[in-house]
C-alpha cells in the first residue's frame, strides 16, 4: 500500500469508529462531538484557502455567521426549514455563503500576506458589526433562538439522529473537499501556494483561481452555519466576532494545514479542551493558549506534520551515520 | 438636530478619536517597522488598564498608576518580542498566530488576577468637572484626552523627526534591508517599536479605562478598532495614525448616534475599501 493509501484507511476506520462509538456514549459526548463536526466543515473550508491555497484568511466566521442567521431567521420569522424544506436551507446557506465570498473575493482577492490578513479581518468585522448592530434583523447582541430543530419523518430533535445527519454532511464535505484539492483545479491552487510567479508566467489565470476557491470556501462556510445553527439552537454575534475566525485558524494550524482532516482534528482538539476542561478545571484557557503557542513554536506543520517529521528526522539520522562512514573511511 | 448636536458629537468624536490615536499610533509603528499584524495589542490595553486599578487601590494615586502600568506592560511587550517573536523570523501567518495565542493566556491571566468584574478607573476630582464653552457642558476629562494625545503625539513627532533613534525607526520602515546595510540595528529597533507599542496601548487604556471601563472582552472590542485607525490613516507613520484615529473617531460616533443600526458596518467597510484600493492607507508610506 502507498502511504497515500494507509492515510485514506485510517481516516475511513477513525469516521468508522466515531459514527460507531459516539451514539453509545453520554449526550454530554455526542452533542460534543456534533458541534466538533459542525465546525470541522468550516475549519476545512478554510484549509483549503490557508492550506491548499496559500491565503490565511481572518474573517472566516463571517461565512459561518451568515449561513447561521440565515437559518435561524427563515426559522423563526417564516417557520421555514422545520420539514423537509430543511434541505432547502441547506441548499440556501452553501448559496448565500457563496454569494457573500464573490463579493468579498473581489476585493480581497488581489491583497497578499499580510494585508490579506487585514482585509479579511475588516470584512468579517462588517459582518460581525450587522449581527450585533441591526437588531430589528439579528436582534442584536442577544441573539436569535432557534426553538426547535426540523422534523421530515426523522426527528431532528433526537441527539443521535442529528449527530448521524451532521456526521453525513461533514463525511461528505470532507469527501468533495478531497475531490478538489485532488483535482487538476486543486493542484494549481497548490502551485499558486508554492510559487504563484510562476503559476501566472506558465498562463494560469492565478486571480480567477484563488477567486473560486474563496467562493467554494464560502459555500462550505454556509453548509457548516446552518449545521451549527441547529447544533447550538442560539445564533449570536459571538458566532461572527473575530476570535471565533482566530479560533479557525488556529485549529487548521493546530491539526496541521494543507491536509484537510488536520483541521478536523484541530477542531475536535480545541473544542474538546474548551467544553470539557472547563468543566473541570477553571484555569482551561492556559492550556489552550500554551498549546496554541507551543504548536506554533515548535511544530509548525501541526499534529498531521508529526510522522512525517519523525520519519525526516530517522531519514537524517541515517543520512548522518553514512556521511560518518563516508568521511572516517580513509580515501 | 441643531448646531449644538453636531458640536457635541464633533467633540465627542475627537475626544474618542484622541484615545484610538494612543493605541493606534503603537500598533502603526509595530506594523510599520515589523510587518507584525500584532493580535496582542488590544491586550496591552486592557492589561495596562488592570495594572493601573491595582496601583489605584494599593497607593490611591491615579496619576502614579499612569506611568507603571505603561511601563510595566511596555516589558511585557519586550519580552514578547525578544523572547517568542523574534525567533520566528518573518513569517506573517505564525507571527499573528503566536501573538493572539498569547493573547488568550493574557485574558486567563486578566481573568484570575482582577476577576471577571467590570471595574471603572476614576480620575482625580479636579478632572471629573464640566468646563462651559459658548453654552455648552464639556466633561473636563475629555478635553484631558485631547490634550493628553495631543501631548503625546507631538513628543512622538519629535522623537521620530529629530532623533538619531527616529530617523533610524523611519528609516526601517522604509526598507528595512537597506536600513541594515547601513548599519542600523534593525533587531534592537523593533524591540524598542514594540516595547514603545506596548507603552502607548497601556496609556490609553488606563486613560480610556476612565470612560470605557475596563472588563474582560475590552481587549478584543478596542483591537479591530485600532486597526481601522491603522489601516484608514496608513501603517507605519504618525501622521496618518492621526488622521485615521480622527477619522475612525468622528465615524464611530456619527454611526453610532445617526445610523445606530450599521453603525460598526460603516467602519469596517471604508476599512476594507481601503485596503482593497490603497493597501498601504490613504497616508501611508509606499
Amino acid at each position: 500500500m502507498t502511504s497515500q493509501q494507509i492515510k485514506i484507511l485510517a481516516v475511513m476506520v477513525t469516521l468508522a469508529a466515531i459514527a460507531i462509538i459516539i451514539p453509545n456514549t453520554s449526550s454530554f459526548v455526542i452533542l460534543l462531538v456534533t458541534r466538533a463536526l459542525a465546525f470541522s466543515i468550516l475549519v476545512m473550508s478554510l484549509d483549503i484557502l490557508l492550506g491548499f491555497t496559500g491565503l490565511p484568511s481572518l474573517g472566516q466566521a463571517a461565512y459561518l455567521g451568515v449561513g447561521a442567521y440565515m437559518t435561524a431567521i427563515l426559522a423563526t420569522r417564516y417557520q421555514f426549514g422545520l420539514g423537509y424544506d430543511f434541505w432547502l436551507v441547506i441548499l440556501f446557506g452553501m448559496m448565500i455563503g457563496a454569494a457573500l465570498a464573490a463579493v468579498f473575493g473581489l476585493l480581497a482577492i488581489r491583497a497578499t500576506g499580510v494585508y490579506f490578513l487585514m482585509i479579511t479581518l475588516a470584512l468579517g468585522q462588517c459582518v460581525w458589526g450587522l449581527a450585533y448592530r441591526w437588531n430589528s434583523l439579528t436582534n442584536g447582541d442577544n441573539g436569535i433562538n432557534l426553538g426547535v430543530r426540523p422534523r421530515f419523518g426523522i426527528d431532528l430533535a433526537n441527539e443521535v439522529t442529528f449527530f448521524y445527519l451532521v456526521f453525513g454532511f461533514f463525511v461528505l464535505s470532507l469527501l468533495a473537499m478531497y475531490v478538489l484539492v485532488r483535482s487538476p483545479f486543486g493542484r494549481s491552487l497548490t502551485g499558486i501556494r508554492e510559487r504563484e510567479l510562476r503559476m501566472r508566467i506558465l498562463g494560469y489565470n492565478t486571480w480567477l483561481h484563488k477567486y473560486i476557491a474563496f467562493v467554494i470556501a464560502g459555500a462550505f462556510g454556509g453548509l457548516s452555519g446552518v449545521l451549527w445553527a441547529h447544533t447550538a439552537g442560539i445564533v449570536s454575534p459571538e458566532n461572527v466576532v473575530l476570535t471565533t475566525s482566530v479560533d479557525a485558524l488556529l485549529m487548521d494550524v493546530l491539526g496541521g494545514a494543507g491536509t484537510l482532516v488536520g483541521g478536523a482534528v484541530g477542531a475536535f482538539i480545541v473544542i474538546g479542551l474548551r467544553e470539557y476542561l472547563s468543566t473541570l478545571v477553571p484555569w482551561w484557557q492556559y492550556v489552550l493558549g500554551g498549546v496554541y503557542v507551543l504548536t506554533i513554536l515548535y511544530l509548525p506543520t501541526g499534529l498531521m506534520g508529526i510522522p512525517e517529521r519523525i520519519r525526516q528526522h530517522r531519514a537524517g539520522l541515517t543520512t548522518g551515520i553514512e556521511r560518518r562512514k563516508l568521511t572516517s573511511t580513509p580515501s | 438636530m441643531d448646531a449644538r448636536f453636531w458640536l457635541i458629537q464633533v467633540f465627542n468624536g475627537v475626544s474618542y478619536g484622541a484615545l484610538l490615536f494612543l493605541v493606534g499610533s503603537g500598533l502603526s509603528l509595530i506594523f510599520g517597522v515589523m510587518r507584525i499584524v500584532n493580535l496582542s495589542h488590544g491586550s496591552y490595553f486592557l492589561l495596562g488598564g488592570y495594572v493601573a486599578l491595582s496601583v489605584i487601590w494599593t497607593t490611591g494615586s491615579w496619576v502614579l498608576s499612569l506611568p507603571i502600568a505603561a511601563l510595566a506592560i511596555a516589558m511585557i511587550g519586550l519580552l514578547m518580542e525578544r523572547i517568542f517573536l523574534r525567533p520566528l523570523g518573518f513569517d506573517p501567518l505564525r507571527q499573528v498566530l503566536l501573538t493572539v495565542g498569547f493573547a488568550f493566556l493574557f485574558q486567563q491571566a486578566a481573568l484570575d488576577i482582577w476577576t471577571g468584574n467590570n471595574f471603572d478607573i476614576n480620575p482625580p476630582n479636579v478632572l471629573t468637572q464640566s468646563v462651559a464653552v459658548g453654552g455648552i457642558y464639556l466633561p473636563l476629562y475629555r478635553v484631558f484626552m485631547i490634550a493628553a494625545a495631543l501631548i503625546i503625539g507631538t513628543i512622538l513627532w519629535l522623537a521620530m523627526e529629530k532623533t538619531r533613534m527616529g530617523a533610524a525607526v523611519r528609516a526601517t520602515v522604509d526598507d528595512a534591508q537597506m536600513a541594515r546595510g547601513v548599519g542600523i540595528d534593525t533587531s534592537r529597533i523593533s524591540m524598542f517599536v514594540f516595547g514603545l507599542g506596548a507603552f502607548l496601548a497601556a496609556l490609553g487604556g488606563v486613560i480610556g479605562g476612565a470612560f470605557l471601563g475596563i472588563y474582560p472582552g475590552l481587549d478584543f472590542e478596542i483591537l479591530p478598532i485600532a486597526f481601522a485607525v491603522v489601516i484608514i490613516g496608513g501603517m507605519g507613520s504618525l501622521g496618518g495614525a492621526a488622521i485615521g484615529a480622527l477619522l475612525v473617531g468622528l465615524a464611530d460616533n456619527f454611526g453610532k448616534a445617526l445610523f445606530p443600526e450599521v453603525s460598526y458596518f460603516t467602519l469596517y467597510a471604508p476599512m476594507a475599501l481601503i485596503l482593497a484600493i490603497k493597501p498601504t492607507g490613504l497616508f501611508g508610506r509606499e
